[in-house]
């Protein structure tokens, strides 16, 4: 397995699991706009996911595609972080996860739009225009929901509290970082950190969140190694490619 | 002398509307064709709404990442729908989040079409084809309804509907095409839509109290039974196009007239429904009702933080 | 529990560059950002704009429909500000 591909597939697993959990409120948001809001972002995610698997495949040359593997791999083989798998709990809960994951990922587009890997600039082009939007929605939830009511605000700071601990695994390098760094395919993932702790930092000070000093962390996802959420997000999205094998739809 | 110039701003109203000019939201009308569309166009909206329940408890388990894609584009588009009726419904002086409430308290009514449960895939292919279907023949008309703000909701509403028939459509095509156990869920799909899709065209002209007073304010444009018969013969070459089979065992195309001739629909059913009998009254409003209660803290929040921000803009 | 919902506001769209921007409808938001935000998501789902106004619908002040007569009637008579009023001799193309 090529390192080019497992990096693919972290990437593409990170939009597949949370364009998943986002789609689960389609038809249960709040407001009716936020609704709408949501599900655009739902969207955005399944059309990375699609893209990535694609050409996750394509480098593998087996003949797999974005469709097999996203619903056709055990769930050791998914790659995406912990973070993303968590329930979406109360409406903050989402957006404080959401606002995490964007905070990082707004940054690490920006980088690999200038890969020596053509294909993956591409797709990180495309993504980083939808990621922008989606930073600035989840950073205007995160600021209003913080300073808004003082309910609100213990909410959305209950929610950073349990989700903080899952924010370190974004930066998780090993040996395929290391490799594809080397290549030019990636930058150094230590200036994505220093961009997100700014954007945290300055979003959560406007917001009057406090960043939890619990500083234990969890890691697994990266390596394939789940938490519990992860069999029942599975149970779901391979239904369908499970119970009916080898069949088109 | 009041009771006179009433009557002159009605006839002058009729004469508007027979001559096919819109009414606008702050043109004089008659207080019962105020009330008339909100009532019609939030049930309406409400079973926009709804009707993103029975399809989006499919999207995460969609087969494929294309179908989910469409699926979770189709559901978005009925909020949008639900949305941009309900702000025509404001400018007629009703409140948005009043109807919603009356839709929670089971006061207002919706589509009884989404008190069915979705048990299958084939079922994401039955309610776009069918129920979509149903929905457009509804709806085409409306597009030139005499209320302004209505009509170019509808207009909106059309345009975007029309992927949403086909890439129901498309699910049916294929499992009818696919292996004998797709082929089975295709029809057993179609076995439980047809019936009630008919009914969302609402009672036989004779029972319906509302159309004749509607049909004059060219708030409706056909009667009900004439959409049916429009729905029915457009619907029936389309299964045997792809080989499923309608199922109603006293279906017959006259030769004579041109149409087909469908059998006695169960009105009984469609009345408990209505009542709120039906497999899923309870789940669809409940969830409703969830969404919105578990929503009001980030409402609040957000009016909250809102009015924080001007106070420190003007301070 | 409807008492604290979000103020209504009018959405405009510029579809592309050159055009005006047209009223496409409401929604509720609260606040001016999300205004514009919820018109993007609400409004230009198929590309059907390159801008957006939101304005709070309580600050438009519309014309009285009851005044229309008066008000929009007077300039029917007068036709001179047509140029179909004016008669061009033949053989003149460009005026």
């Amino acid at each position: 397995m090529s390192a080019l591909f497992e990096y693919i597939i972290r990437l593409g697993d990170d939009s597949l699991i949370l364009g998943h959990r986002m789609s689960e409120w389609c038809g249960h948001g709040p407001i009716l706009e936020e609704d709408i809001a949501m599900t655009n972002i739902a969207l955005d995610l399944v059309g990375q996911a699609t893209s990535l698997l694609n050409y996750a495949g394509d480098v593998e040359g087996n003949g797999r595609d974005g469709d097999k593997l996203a619903f056709l791999r055990y769930d050791r083989e998914y790659k995406n972080t912990l973070l993303v798998e968590q329930p979406n709990g109360d409406f903050g809960t989402t957006i404080m996860r959401q606002f995490l994951f964007d905070a990082y990922r707004k940054p690490l587009f920006e980088k690999l739009q200038n890969s020596a890997d053509k294909q993956l600039s591409a797709i990180a082009e495309k993504s980083l225009k939808e990621t922008k939007y989606h930073l600035k929605h989840s950073a205007e939830w995160v600021i209003r929901l913080g300073d808004g009511t003082e309910e609100s605000h213990q909410r959305i700071q209950e929610s950073l509290n349990t989700l903080w601990r899952y924010s370190s695994e974004l930066f998780y390098t090993d040996e395929v970082d290391a490799e594809l760094l080397s290549q030019g395919i990636i930058t150094d993932i230590a200036e994505v950190r220093a961009e997100w702790e700014v954007t945290v930092k300055n979003v959560f000070e406007e917001a009057t969140l406090h960043i939890p000093t619990n500083n234990w962390k969890q890691e697994g996802g990266r390596k394939g190694m789940h938490s519990e959420n992860m069999g029942f997000i599975l149970a779901e999205l391979q239904y369908m490619q499970r119970a009916y094998p080898n069949m088109e739809w | 002398m009041k009771d006179i110039n009433i009557s002159e701003l009605e006839r002058k109203f009729q004469e508007k509307i027979d001559k096919d000019i819109k009414i606008e939201p702050k043109d004089w009308m008659p207080d019962d064709y105020r009330q008339t569309l909100i009532r019609q166009i939030s049930q309406h909206a409400h079973s926009e709404i709804v009707g993103m329940l029975p399809e989006g408890n499919w999207i995460t388990r969609a087969p494929n990442l294309r179908r989910k894609a469409v699926l979770l584009a189709k559901v978005q588009d009925e909020a949008g729908h639900g949305l941009y009726l309900y702000s025509s419904v404001e400018t007629l002086g009703a409140n948005r989040e009043e109807t919603i409430d009356d839709l929670h308290s089971g006061k207002a009514k919706y589509s009884s079409i989404f008190n069915y449960p979705t048990v299958s895939w084939a079922d994401m292919g039955a309610i776009g084809w069918l129920v979509d279907g149903a929905a457009i023949m509804n709806q085409v008309p409306l597009c030139r309804c005499s209320y302004g703000p209505y009509a170019r909701a509808m207009v909106r509403v059309c345009k975007e509907e029309s992927f949403h028939q086909r890439q129901g459509f498309e699910i049916m095509a294929q499992l009818a095409k696919g292996t004998p156990v797709q082929k089975e869920m295709a029809q057993d799909a179609l076995n439980r839509f047809w019936w009630p899709s008919l009914m969302m065209f609402g009672p036989n002209d004779a029972e319906s109290k509302h159309t004749a007073q509607s049909v004059k304010w060219k708030i409706k444009r056909h009667t009900n039974d004439e959409l049916r018969q429009m729905f029915v013969d457009a619907t029936v070459p389309q299964a045997e196009l792809i080989g499923l089979t309608i199922p109603d065992k006293d279906l017959k195309f006259n030769e004579e007239t041109g149409h087909y001739e469908s059998g006695a629909i169960n009105w009984d059913e469609f009345w408990e429904v209505v009542k709120g009998n039906g497999p899923c009254n309870k789940d669809r409003v409940d969830t409703r009702r969830k969404a919105k209660e578990d929503g009001m803290w980030v409402v609040e929040a957000a009016n909250a933080y809102a009015e924080k921000r001007n106070r420190r803009k003007s301070a | 529990m409807s008492k604290k919902e979000w103020p209504l506001w009018e959405i405009f769209i510029r579809s592309k560059a050159g055009l005006n921007h047209k009223h496409v409808g409401s929604l509720r938001a609260a606040d001016a950002e999300m205004a514009v935000e919820n018109g993007r998501d609400v409004y230009t789902r198929r590309s059907e704009g390159i801008s957006i106004w939101a304005v709070e619908s309580k600050d438009v002040y519309a014309s009285d429909p009851t005044e229309a007569d008066s008000l929009f009637e007077p300039s029917d008579s007068k036709v001179y500000r047509h140029p179909t009023f004016y008669d061009v001799p033949d053989g003149i193309s460009h005026m």
